[in-house]
């Protein structure tokens, strides 16, 4: 557990104003990188670090290389992108060897994981549990546009099921990314906390589609796909206020992050920290630096101490 | 019409012309393309088959792609013909930076049509340019006659063929290299699109001979946008930090002309 302490000089650059401490790890700031977004390589991940980000999720890793779905794979709707990627992925083996070069990082770096088998889940767990790079592990069991994940994100007694069997076999945090493609999310929620989940993310992206009227074709090859970006954020922040007003679980807000204001809101209706990326798309990677003057700014005007004073407060009665 | 290169415009091919057997240019009307910068590209939608990205070959009111012949995709917009439709947006990228002055411009095979707006650009300038072009054989050389109209008379265009069936025989990177050693001419900047393992090579003789460069990379694309991380090389992305790097970004780039990434993110040696 020595990555827990980090080195005086690095002490010295986080402001306690703005630092997220969870699930045993210290957070410089609550912006995170949302799995999908650029993960998939380790020289951009550490370049998001350097940008500003507080930790990052990888792309979604799988036990076997993956293309994923055919391109048109991504469409801005102006609203937000429609994405059907289809977890694109080389396998857990080599993106491990990707990530070795991050060695030394001491921001936190969240694997995301998916699995079409609890036999898989095993297996990568059992791999996973000795590689010290990875503070924790996000697993997906909810993206819209991949047959044999989407479903499980819907299945309270699945989710259970899968998260017990990946505690069993891993020994590093899990973190559960929950679907908003569900009827009750505080169901699930309860499923993936009675599996022994250590925290959730809510949400992932709302299966959606879109229709090129010029042509008479689905935009995307893959036709189904996630929605994200601002049009979402009402929908995340509602399932966030759900879940945090009837368990005591952190949760990791994602969904249209797109401002200082944005990841307050989010704070407010109870997330510990916020995951962001499809912001990226229109606002560069300079995205997390002006959000953080942004969140220091409101505090500071406010007269709160840190955001831990903002957190969880649109609960009050 | 909306400004958002994001949104997709579905336009109509108005001329199919072969290059050559493997090349063809697509020329289509486009606002935002018109506007587009040389060295941007586009993500070009070939309906119901796949979505790539390709510079822009020709930038005006009247805008092309040129293509060639290298997979499922390519193969597919190749049977392409006038009146059908494709789905363009963007432009995308950075592209080159205009020097004022003696420039290089060094071209491997289809990487020449990235560089084709930039020499038209570079003679309204009025810049000195000397064009090295590298192709397989004879058969395969194109748009020459643009690029001797942009040079003349203020520069020169050699030529080099892997099998010396016209000009230099060998590759291009080569024939560049006998130019430098010869001449030891001052660029103030050398421009370079083809092959990953040309454009090392180029790049390398820029490190050496001191020369400034802009070199405009390829990679495996989805988004386009700069989130997907498909086509990241180093810590950038071809498609938002580039396509166009200079030596600084070239230096953070150690994989450069020897592996590309797939689809999964796989390494491939090229």
């Amino acid at each position: 557990m020595f990555k827990l302490f980090l080195g005086l000089t690095d002490l010295a650059s986080i402001e306690p104003m703005l630092k997220v401490e969870t699930l045993g790890l210290r957070f410089r700031n609550p912006l995170i990188l949302a799995a999908g977004i650029l993960g998939l390589t380790a020289p951009i991940l550490k370049r998001v670090i350097e940008s500003g980000a507080g930790g990052v999720v990888t792309k979604s890793i799988g036990l076997k290389p993956r293309k994923g779905h055919p391109n048109p794979t991504v469409v801005d709707l102006g609203f937000g992108l429609l994405n059907s990627m289809g977890l694109p992925n080389p396998g857990l083996e080599e993106f491990m060897k990707e990530l070795e070069t991050l060695r030394g990082l001491e921001d936190p770096i969240i694997l995301s994981i998916y699995a079409f088998s609890e036999d898989e889940l095993v297996e990568i767990g059992r791999i996973v549990s000795d590689f010290d790079v990875v503070s924790a592990v996000e697993l997906n069991v909810s993206c819209p546009h991949v047959d044999g994940i989407s479903e499980i994100a819907k299945n309270p007694v699945l989710v259970e099921s899968y998260v017990r069997t990946l505690k069993r076999h891993l020994d590093k945090p899990v973190i559960v990314k929950l679907s908003p493609n569900v009827s009750d999310i505080v169901r699930i929620a309860e499923a993936a906390v009675d599996g022994g989940a250590d925290a959730l993310t809510a949400i992932n992206t709302v299966r959606a589609m879109s229709i090129d009227i010029e042509v008479g074709r689905p935009v995307l090859a893959g036709v189904f796909g996630g929605l994200s970006g601002p049009a979402i954020r009402p929908i995340a922040v509602r399932c966030v206020y759900e879940i945090t007003e009837s368990l005591d679980v952190p949760v990791f807000g994602c969904g249209g992050v797109e401002t200082a204001r944005d990841v307050i809101e989010f704070l407010m209706a109870g997330a510990t920290a916020v995951q962001l990326g499809s912001v990226i798309a229109r606002g560069g990677l300079r995205v997390f630096k002006r959000i953080l003057k942004g969140l220091r700014d409101f505090l500071e005007e406010r007269g709160y101490s840190s955001i831990d004073e903002v957190r969880g407060l649109a609960h009050r009665r | 019409m909306s400004t958002n290169i994001n949104f997709r415009r579905i336009v109509k091919l108005v001329r199919v012309v072969g290059e050559n057997p493997r090349v063809k240019t697509f020329w289509f009307k486009d606002a935002l393309c018109s506007k587009a910068k040389p060295g941007q590209f586009v993500m070009v939608w070939i309906i119901g088959v796949d979505e790539i990205p390709l510079s822009l070959s020709t930038i005006g009111d009247l805008c092309s792609v040129t293509v060639a012949k290298v997979g499922d995709a390519t193969e597919a917009m190749h049977r392409l013909k006038p009146d059908d439709l494709i789905g363009v947006r963007g432009p995308y990228g950075n592209g080159f930076k205009i020097v004022k002055g003696r420039v290089a411009v060094v071209a491997g095979g289809v990487g020449l049509a990235t560089l084709l707006p930039l020499v038209d650009k570079l003679k309204d300038y009025g810049c000195w340019i000397e064009v090295f072009l590298g192709f397989r054989s004879k058969h395969d050389v194109f748009q020459l006659a643009r690029v001797e109209r942009a040079v003349r008379p203020n520069g020169a265009v050699m030529i080099a063929t892997d099998d010396g069936s016209i000009g230099f025989k060998g590759l291009v990177s080569e024939l560049f290299e006998t130019h430098l050693k010869r001449s030891k001419p001052s660029y103030d900047v050398v421009y370079t699109c083809g092959p990953p393992a040309m454009i090392r090579r180029v790049y390398e003789l820029c490190e050496t001979w001191n020369l400034k460069i802009q070199a405009s990379l390829e990679a495996y694309m989805k988004c386009g946008i700069g989130i997907c991380g498909s086509c990241c090389i180093g810590p950038y992305r071809v498609c938002k930090d580039g396509p166009v790097f200079s030596a600084p970004q070239l230096r953070k780039m150690p994989e450069l002309g020897l592996y590309k990434r797939g689809p999964d993110g796989v390494k491939i040696p090229v």
